[in-house]
């Protein structure tokens, strides 16, 4: 299928958003073009989740516009170009799925839903197994692997599909030093090699701060930062900072 | 039915009778699992239940209207799992509540209608627990053939099934007809539940819905197996319980449920992993 390059993977212009008359976004306004590797952090409450609902099309803006891969997000039909991680799914221990099988559905927006995968999707679904260095525990249940590998097994069902946008909320809570460094390879391993933009949200992206190209801070709704980490770091604030003192850090921005 | 007497089964499927019963036997002991294990992952283990007290209002206005109470139990099934499930994805009102409103409105109005009706009596309970020796040759063919539509079915659609249990938004994201599916699956699941209405009957047929799957997947090593593993379990507790009821001449339905419980505790036993019963789980709704 050819696919023209989008000018951005991800645009906000002006957004608003208020629950039951309590704005939580107000004016937010950015983009994110191809191939980059950005982070929106913010303490809780910040707005950050309904931020990225916003954008995958999950709700719709009181105002202003969003769009996903230079399309309004309910009229984009290759769904398959976005990969999404959404926060911290935890598998149930009952579910009997295989972490290949779990892989596997990733494959479904690309593939179409109705079809049979074929070897082109085993092939996709093994390496989207061996980018997060899970290959060998493909056919381990998913329940029985630990918190840090399920989070691996999700993001590769993300890659399964080979997006050019991989979205990823709140992927590391919780997770394993060990385990975070496999997900900071296999992020750069996706950016560097495959081109494609990542777009991380996150209290914690101390894993992944020497790899960003652009950090975007929201506090209270609104936009408090949009720049490289360097510049963050120069007014004072970590991107390892644990995520309960974040708002203070935030207080210099 | 002469097609099957041929066969020249051994005992107890010798007779006639047997063979139709093992044919819807067989069915409904394959399919209800299939769509069990769905259900079960999804946390509405109950569903199968609540749709069967619908379904009896759907057989009561059968019989009030005079028409084929199998058709009207049929429609009353699809449009309360649809209900069901529009109610639970839209937050109309949680799993549990809208399932008891299922419940508790479908045997009510059952009992009203047969009321009418004026026919509580014995047939009536044939569809509450179940008459599989009584089953015609027109009744098994066409538990056959809604057989038929639910086994293709679930091998074209288990695995978006399978990403819609796993995490609704995300198969949302990636263009996955998550509303269709679901509805696809709540569709299913009444037509599993009316064509289980004459084998084991409307009360029981949950039962084979979700004591298979808890077999299943104490053994099986991935949802594949698990849905494979679920629908042998369904159909050998078929086959073992038409056997023991002709046997000791017990009541059939209710014989092919308890040796699916005992497959289930002596999997469990066996497995050394009875601390985490399904039902459990499974009771609860999201």
């Amino acid at each position: 299928m050819l696919v023209t390059a989008p000018v951005s993977v991800l645009a906000a212009d002006g957004v608003r958003f208020a629950y039951r008359g309590e704005p939580v976004l107000d004016g937010v306004t950015f983009a994110v073009p191809p191939g980059q590797f950005a982070a929106l952090a913010g303490p809780n409450g910040s707005g950050k989740s309904t931020l990225l609902r916003l954008l995958l099309g999950l709700l719709r803006p009181q105002a202003g516009a969003v769009r996903l891969l230079d399309t309004a997000p309910e009229s984009l039909t290759s769904r398959w170009r976005v990969g999404f991680v959404p926060q911290r799914s935890t598998v149930s221990p009952d579910l009997p799925a295989t972490a290949r099988e779990v892989v596997a559905t990733g494959r479904l927006a690309r593939r179409g839903w109705w079809r049979r995968l074929g070897p082109d999707d085993r092939r996709a679904v093994d390496h989207a197994l061996e980018s997060v260095d899970l290959a060998a525990l493909g056919d381990r249940r998913v329940a029985e692997l630990s918190g840090g590998q399920q989070q691996r097994v999700l993001i590769a069902k993300a890659l399964a599909s080979e997006p050019e946008l991989l979205v990823l909320d709140e992927p590391v809570a919780g997770v394993d030093a060990a385990s975070q460094a496999r997900f900071r390879d296999a992020l750069v391993h996706l950016v560097r090699e495959h081109g494609a933009a990542v777009f991380l949200v996150s209290h914690e992206l101390g894993a992944v701060a020497d790899d960003l190209d652009r950090v975007l801070v929201l506090r209270s709704g609104r936009l408090a930062f949009d720049g490289p980490p360097a510049d963050l770091a120069a007014t004072g604030v970590s991107l390892g900072v644990h995520q309960s003192d974040l708002p203070l850090w935030l207080e210099g921005l | 039915m002469s097609v099957l007497a041929v066969l020249g089964l051994p005992w107890p499927f010798d007779r006639q009778y047997m063979q139709l019963a093992l044919l819807a036997g067989l069915v409904v002991g394959t399919c209800a699992p299939l769509m069990g294990t769905f259900l079960v992952h999804k946390r509405l283990s109950l569903m199968g239940d609540g749709v069967g007290h619908v379904a009896f209002a759907g057989v009561a206005a059968g019989l009030l209207l005079d028409v084929w109470p199998v058709w009207t139990a049929l429609v009353a099934a699809v449009v309360g799992a649809v209900a069901v499930e529009w109610l639970r994805s839209r937050g109309r009102a949680s799993g549990d509540l809208a399932l008891a409103l299922l419940f508790y409105s479908g045997i009510a109005a059952g009992v009203v209608l047969t009321g009418l009706a004026g026919s509580l009596d014995a047939g009536t309970l044939t569809y509450l627990f179940g008459s599989i020796l009584t089953v015609e040759a027109a009744d098994a063919w066409t538990v056959a053939l809604l057989g038929a539509v639910l086994l293709a079915t679930v091998a074209l659609a288990w695995r978006p099934l399978l990403a819609v249990v796993l995490d609704e938004e995300a198969a949302r994201v990636a263009g996955l007809p998550v509303d269709r599916l679901n509805l696809l699956l709540a569709a299913l699941t009444a037509v599993t539940v009316v064509v289980g209405m004459r084998v084991v009957g409307v009360l029981l047929v949950a039962a084979l819905m979700v004591l298979p799957v808890g077999t299943a997947q104490r053994v099986a090593r991935s949802f594949r197996a698990t849905l494979l593993l679920a629908a042998a379990a369904g159909a050998a507790s078929a086959v073992v319980g038409l056997a023991v009821a002709r046997q000791w001449s017990l009541a059939p339905g209710g014989t092919i449920v308890l040796v699916a419980a005992a497959l289930f505790l002596a999997t469990a036993l066996g497995s050394g992993r009875v601390r985490r019963p399904v039902l459990a789980g499974g009771a609860r709704l999201p």
